[in-house]
This record gives structure tokens, sequence and C-alpha cells, in this order.
């Protein structure tokens, strides 16, 4: 039977300070690659993207 | 970057939460190395006589810095038995406890094969396999096989080091040419004058990691020999670029007096082996072949700079 008391991991404060610290950098880098792939494709697509039959 | 890693060494062997910060990877990427790396590989894309749009230019040389950066991490996940060892190393991220060898070749992992494709997508394929050989090179045949096992290590492993101008080279062409196969060749013979220079200062350190450095298997006399016979390769072979017309007359003047400068160095390191002489006649050589290499492809940069900023096609 599960103790109802147990709690699993918890962290220290410098463990969580870390931990969020960690978590914005990732978010920040996703972002950064969003931009770039969005930047990336247009660029490699430069003029041509106008060059369609409509 | 998973929450719970491995504990430090020194710790009792439970799991705990991991206390790295963003900043400890980094570390894991080698800056200084890295900016090395993206200052010759700059130089690689500006020297071609092919102007790439300059968004995806920035994106290669991101790449190429990302890879270097994986290369780093991926070394020092391999490294950290004999990092802990040296009074240089012994305070980065794996060995101070901070980040588990396991994530960092994790991290490494990822960031090879997201560099590789980020300069395949952006340039070519043929840069793609260049970028994703470097980083072979240097986490395989350098980290995990040469740099335990003989005093050549970092003249073959310069190989990585040197590949970057290549790179660059050919994320703007698509080709590799004789001009970007002599960028290749200047920091290839650079590097074991370079190294070998610290290594004079360092060899307690190597030897204590058990790191065959050069001084301490062939012993000071017969590396200071080593040292002077790769500078009077290199020195004139700087000159090169001159004459194939990827330098123009201020690289010439830069390169001979420069390569006169590191000669004399070379020869009064040689010269110079007992005691607080021998010791700062090694530093001198040291710093000046930084100051050396850096110059050599500053001036490249310079000359071929303006038609760059020019209006891409």
């Amino acid at each position: 039977m599960v103790d109802s008391k147990v709690k699993g991991i918890v962290l220290t404060p410098e463990q969580q300070r870390s931990r969020r610290a960690r978590n914005i950098a990732i978010a920040l880098v996703v972002g950064l690659l969003v931009v770039l792939v969005y930047v990336l494709t247009i660029a490699k697509l430069g003029s041509h993207v106008a060059d369609r039959k409509l | 970057m998973s929450l719970v890693r491995e504990r430090a060494p020194e710790s009792d062997g439970l799991f705990e939460a991991s206390t790295a910060t963003p900043g400890d990877y980094l570390e894991l990427l080698k800056p200084r190395v890295m900016s090395l790396v993206v200052f010759t590989a700059l130089c690689g894309l500006v020297v071609a006589p092919v102007h790439p749009n300059p968004v995806l230019a920035f994106a290669s040389l991101l790449a190429i810095a990302v890879g270097a950066g994986a290369s780093g991490a991926l070394n020092m996940a391999y490294d950290a038995d004999i990092d802990r060892l040296m009074a240089r190393t012994r305070g980065r991220p794996i060995p101070s406890g901070r980040v588990a060898a396991s994530e960092a070749l994790a991290f490494g992992c990822i960031l090879s094969l997201f560099s590789v494709m980020l300069i395949g997508l952006s340039a070519n394929w043929l840069s793609a396999a260049l970028l994703g050989f470097t980083i072979l090179f240097y986490a395989v045949v350098y980290t995990v096989w040469l740099k335990r096992s003989t005093p050549q290590n970092i003249v073959i492993g310069g190989a990585a080091g040197a590949l970057p101008p290549v790179i660059g080279y050919a994320a703007a062409t698509g080709t590799v040419t004789l001009d970007s196969l002599l960028l290749f060749a200047i920091i290839f013979l650079w590097t074991p004058p370079h190294f070998w220079a610290l290594a004079l200062l360092r060899s307690d350190d190597y030897a204590r990691a058990g790191v065959p450095m050069m001084p301490n298997v062939k012993g000071p006399a017969r590396t200071r020999l080593e040292i002077l016979v790769y500078s009077a390769v290199l020195v004139p072979l700087a000159t090169l670029p001159w004459f194939t017309g990827l330098g123009g007359p201020l690289y010439g003047i830069v390169a001979l007096l420069t390569g006169a400068v590191f000669m004399l160095l070379a020869v009064r390191c040689y010269k110079r082996r007992e005691g607080q002489a021998a010791d700062k006649a090694a530093k001198q050589l040291f710093a000046f072949s930084i100051l050396y290499l850096f110059l050599l492809f500053a001036v490249l940069l310079a000359e071929r700079g303006l038609p760059f900023a020019a209006p891409f096609g």
C-alpha cells in the first residue's frame, strides 16, 4: 500500500532555482529556433516565393 | 538535461536533482575555442569567391559554432576522468560534479545532429559532411583514440581545428579548393608549436593525467626541436596566400613581419632550455602564436571584407 505521506523528490531551493533557469534557457533556445527556421525559410525561398502559377 | 542525475563522485551514490545552470551547459561548449572556430570559419566564408545570402551565411556560421561546441561537450564527457586530475581542467562542469557525463554526452550528440542538419539545409551537404567529419574526428579519433595513445595526438588531431575555414568556404561555394586547403594547412601547421609551447609549461599537469604530450614522452629538448621545425615550415607557408592571390599586399607584409617574429620566438624557445628564461620563452611563443594566427586571418578578412559587405545576389 502506498503511503499517502510520501512526497517523492522534494527539491531544495537551489535545485528549484537551477531548474527554473534551465527551463527559461530551453524556452529561449526553442523560441530562437522557431525564428531561425522561419527566417531561413524566407531566405531560401527568396523571390521564388511569388514565382508560381496562380 | 534530465531532472534526476547521478550524484557527484564524492556523494553517497543515491540520486539527486541537478543543480546545473544554463551557464554550466554553455561551459561544456568551450566558448573560447568556439570563438576561434567561428572566426576562422568566417574567414573561409568571406574569402570565398561566391557570396551567399547573409541570412544563410549567418546560419552556416551558427551551425559551425554549435558543431564546435558539440565537439567540446563530447570531449568533456569522455575526458572527465583525466580532467579531474589536471589543475587547468578540474573546475569544468563534469569533474566538479555540476553536470553528469551522460548528460554532456547526450547534449553533445543532439547538438552535433542539429548543427549538421542546420548547415546542410542552410548551405549545402558538402559543408554538412565536412562538419560531421570534423565533429567525429575530434570526438572519436582525437579524444577517444589519439589523445591518450601518442605524442602525435595534437598533430593529427589538429586537423579538426584546421577544418572550420574549409567548411566556411564550402558553405559559400559548395566546393573545396586549393585556397581553402591553404587555410587548413596554415592552422594545421600552427597547432603543434602552439600546443607544445603550452605543454612545455604544463608538462607536470599532463604527466599527472597520463596524457602522452610530447614533452613527457620525448622530452623538452626534442619538443623544442620539433617546435622549431614546424615553425620553419609554417612561416613560409603562411605567406603563400599572398602568391596565390587569396591575400593582398597587406597580407603579404603582415605574414612576413609576424612570421619573422614567430621564427625569432621559436629559435629563442629552442635555445633557452633551463630555468625561468626557458619558461618565459615558451610562454612568449605560446602567447604570440595566438596573435599570429589571429592577425593572419584578420588581415584576410579585412582585405576581402568590403566586397562581402556589398549587396548579395
